[in-house]
């Protein structure tokens, strides 16, 4: 049973695609595959839970391959429950974006490539969370950041090709050197199999052992934008369409803090970075949530706070305890519905407000007392609200690092608090301003007269000084074109009073988007009510992590473990 | 089982070139730098596989003498794909120069425009105050007060120099 569902997750979106790519005339053809396609992912991925909670783990040996020489897929209760979380937001995503083409009327492009890529970033997805040998990771990895690369810089507009340049680059070094950890890897064991690696790694020369895991953990630490390795998402999230933003913001972080976990579990249990891991969480936490106070942007806010709670998880995982691991799984599960959920949200309120500046926005609770709830309720989820799962997976991980005792694991706890707090100052903020305070006294009269003196004068210097290639005073053309993508409608008319910049973003919102999104959060608050079961979940996959046997006998034989 | 000391130096050697070039702003050379840098990995592959023997053909050679073929099946997709993301940064690159005859990594505006803004205000208001950004007019707890004139420094869009002008 398993070993004909197993590899579906991946084929199923990559067959889909192709097929996507074809109709790619057909538009509403390409709507009705990609969303059967990721529906019957999702289908495929709960059944595979259900069985692995069930039974435990099970591998395949993809085209029969004998073990240790072939590839392997390997579904265990985490990555079965990574399967699960991730066809769901990316069910939710494909169907806001649907949504949001529909009411744009962009039915021939770009949105034609929108579907086979985001078929192909599935896929992707799904491949790096069952691959079970460190080649096949990295062509999950791959698979997903090319589709990535595209999805960001769908229609290549100027501020898209400058966030995305450094997106791809960033990516592309990451990826690089996680090949050569592969062939390192290779040259010291002779594997590349998890399962094989498990046991052969621990032969090793220590001083091996360390370069190992740290150039490993470098290369995903680039991917789950662990600080200071986080600087390239704040600058390029934000850019992109908003659903693609929400798929990226949930899924390929965590897709970084998977490897991650299964680096320091699988490949090296002797937790020699842990403490390493310790500060690189601490420092995540706090100075990602620092960074999310200081935004006035919402969706940029929102990409701070990505960055910040990454730090809940590998604080988690460098406990190396039950406890810890437990909570590490069900804060990605949890992290990954509300982060999406809340950057559809962001993608609503764009649509209604004209602009996710948070100094531009106001009184939207008024207008839309609909949005006002999609974002209130996920936001405090986000800050860790009692009772719901963002303050259970919060709690779980403070517990954890309690029981723990050390006095690193404490300041740890602390930095988890006040993270959480500011976590709270950062959305309230946003709350107050964006929802709560009257349209009147949002202050866009006075940045339409700033802006539009700030067009006429045009005599300023750039930032970094350097003297623009040809006119427009001395900024350079990239200054320019940013400009002209982000003053929206109301500086390109200065006589324009705001409330007529407002009036055409009131329309109302397409059903199909707010439906998603609503759907999306009210998977948040079911993650609330099934807690229970689901950290149950988290914790027996956790207790597999640490006892290593179940996935190693699983993909080599029972007889191979020692 | 001699090891060869020429791979090392090579892959050692693209890769200082590489990590150089990839430090540059120019677009072109940051390609040219990711370019070097995938050979070096390739490279560095290749010689995990141990040294050079006969060709892995079941028949041809006996298997003591076959090179290990895994490393140059890994080398093979990592080409391919360094390839096909070669590519899509090229075409990056040409439309960014369409785009505003400009092929550096640009400068992130939001960026600037956050950094400019709390140096201002912390130059100009109480700097005991933990939010700088809450100084600014217009907000829902400054109902009572008229909005002041932080507002000229605080606004959109302008990067450091015209901010403070």
């Amino acid at each position: 049973m398993t070993s004909v569902l197993a590899p579906l997750p991946v084929l199923l979106p990559l067959l889909g695609a192709a097929i996507a790519l074809l109709a790619s005339g057909q538009p509403r053809a390409q709507r009705v595959l990609s969303i059967a396609v990721l529906t019957t992912v999702l289908v495929v991925s709960v059944t595979l839970l259900l069985i692995a909670d069930a039974e435990g783990a099970t591998s395949v040996a993809v085209g029969g391959w004998p073990v240790p020489l072939g590839i392997v897929l390997v579904v265990d209760r985490l990555s079965a429950l990574m399967l699960v979380v991730a066809s769901t937001v990316a069910l939710g995503v494909l169907v806001f974006a649907v949504g949001q083409g529909a009411a744009d009327r962009q039915e021939d492009t770009p949105l034609s490539i929108f579907h086979p890529t985001f078929l192909v970033l599935v896929a992707g997805v799904s491949n790096a969370f069952l691959a079970g040998d460190l080649f096949n990771l990295y062509v999950g990895f791959e698979i997903l950041l090319m589709a990535s690369y595209v999805l960001l810089t769908l229609g290549g507009t100027a501020p898209r090709i400058r966030g995305g340049i450094t997106y791809v680059i960033v990516s592309l070094t990451s990826s690089l050197l996680f090949l050569a950890a592969i062939g390192l890897v290779y040259a010291a064991t002779g594997t590349v199999n998890m399962a094989d690696l498990a046991l052969r790694l621990a032969e090793l020369p220590e001083g091996t052992q360390v370069l190992l895991q740290s150039m490993l953990l470098i290369a995903f630490g680039i991917k789950a934008a662990v600080f200071p390795l986080s600087a390239w998402l704040p600058d390029s999230y934000p850019t992109a369409p908003a659903p693609v933003t929400a798929v990226f913001a949930g899924l390929l972080t965590k897709v970084g803090v998977y490897a991650i976990i299964r680096t320091q579990t699988l490949l090296f249990p002797g937790g020699a970075l842990d403490d390493l891991l310790m500060w690189a969480a601490l420092a995540t936490m706090v100075i990602g949530i620092l960074g999310a106070v200081a935004q006035t942007d919402l969706r940029r806010l929102l990409s701070f706070t990505l960055v910040s709670h990454i730090g809940y998880m590998v604080f988690g995982i460098a406990l190396g305890t039950t406890a810890g691991l437990a909570g590490a799984v069900f804060y990605v599960a949890h992290h990954i519905a509300i982060q999406t959920t809340l950057f559809l949200v962001a993608g609503l309120v764009e649509r209604q407000g004209g602009t996710t500046s948070v100094d531009r926005l106001g009184g939207l609770a008024r207008r839309s007392p609909l949005l006002a709830v999609l974002f209130f309720v996920p936001a405090m989820n986000l800050a860790g609200i009692p009772p719901l799962s963002g303050f259970i997976g919060k709690l779980g991980l403070l517990q954890a690092g309690v029981a723990e005792g050390s006095s690193l694991a404490m300041v740890l706890v602390a930095g988890g608090v006040v993270t959480s707090l500011l976590t709270l100052l950062a959305i309230a903020r946003v709350w107050t301003r964006a929802f709560w305070r009257p349209p009147t006294q949002a202050p866009a009269d006075d940045t339409a007269a700033a802006a539009a003196a700030a067009a006429g004068s045009g005599g300023g210097s750039t930032p970094d000084g350097e003297a623009s290639p040809d006119g427009d005073g001395s900024r350079t053309p990239f200054q320019v074109a940013w400009r002209r993508h982000t003053r929206v409608a109301i500086a390109a008319e200065p006589d324009l009073p705001p409330a007529a910049a407002r009036t055409r973003a009131l329309r109302p919102l397409p059903v199909t988007m707010v439906a998603a999104t609503a759907a999306l959060a009210a998977v948040t608050v079911a993650l609330t009510g099934l807690a229970g079961p689901l950290y149950g979940i988290a914790d027996r996959a956790a207790e597999d992590l640490l006892d290593r046997t179940p996935y190693i006998s699983t993909v080599l034989g029972p007889e191979e473990v020692p | 089982m001699t090891p060869t000391v020429v791979l090392p130096v090579i892959v050692g050697g693209l890769y200082a070139a590489g990590v150089y070039l990839l430090l540059d702003r120019s677009l072109t050379r940051v390609l040219l730098g990711f370019l070097l840098l995938g050979n070096a990995t390739n490279l560095l592959v290749l010689s995990a596989g141990g040294p050079a023997g006969f060709a892995p053909i079941l028949g041809y050679s006996e298997p003591e003498e076959m090179t290990d073929p895994l490393p140059q099946a890994l080398i093979l997709t990592a080409i391919v794909i360094t390839f096909g993301v070669s590519a899509f940064v090229l075409a990056m690159i040409h439309r960014s120069w369409r785009l505003v005859h400009q092929e550096v990594v640009g400068t992130d505006e939001e960026d600037r425009r956050v950094a400019a803004r709390s140096a201002t205000d912390a130059d100009e208001l109480d700097p005991d105050d933990l939010d700088p950004e809450d100084r600014a007019a217009g907000h829902a707890d400054s109902l009572h007060t008229p909005d002041g004139d932080d507002m000229g420094v605080d606004d959109v869009d302008l990067p450091a120099g015209t901010g403070a002008r």
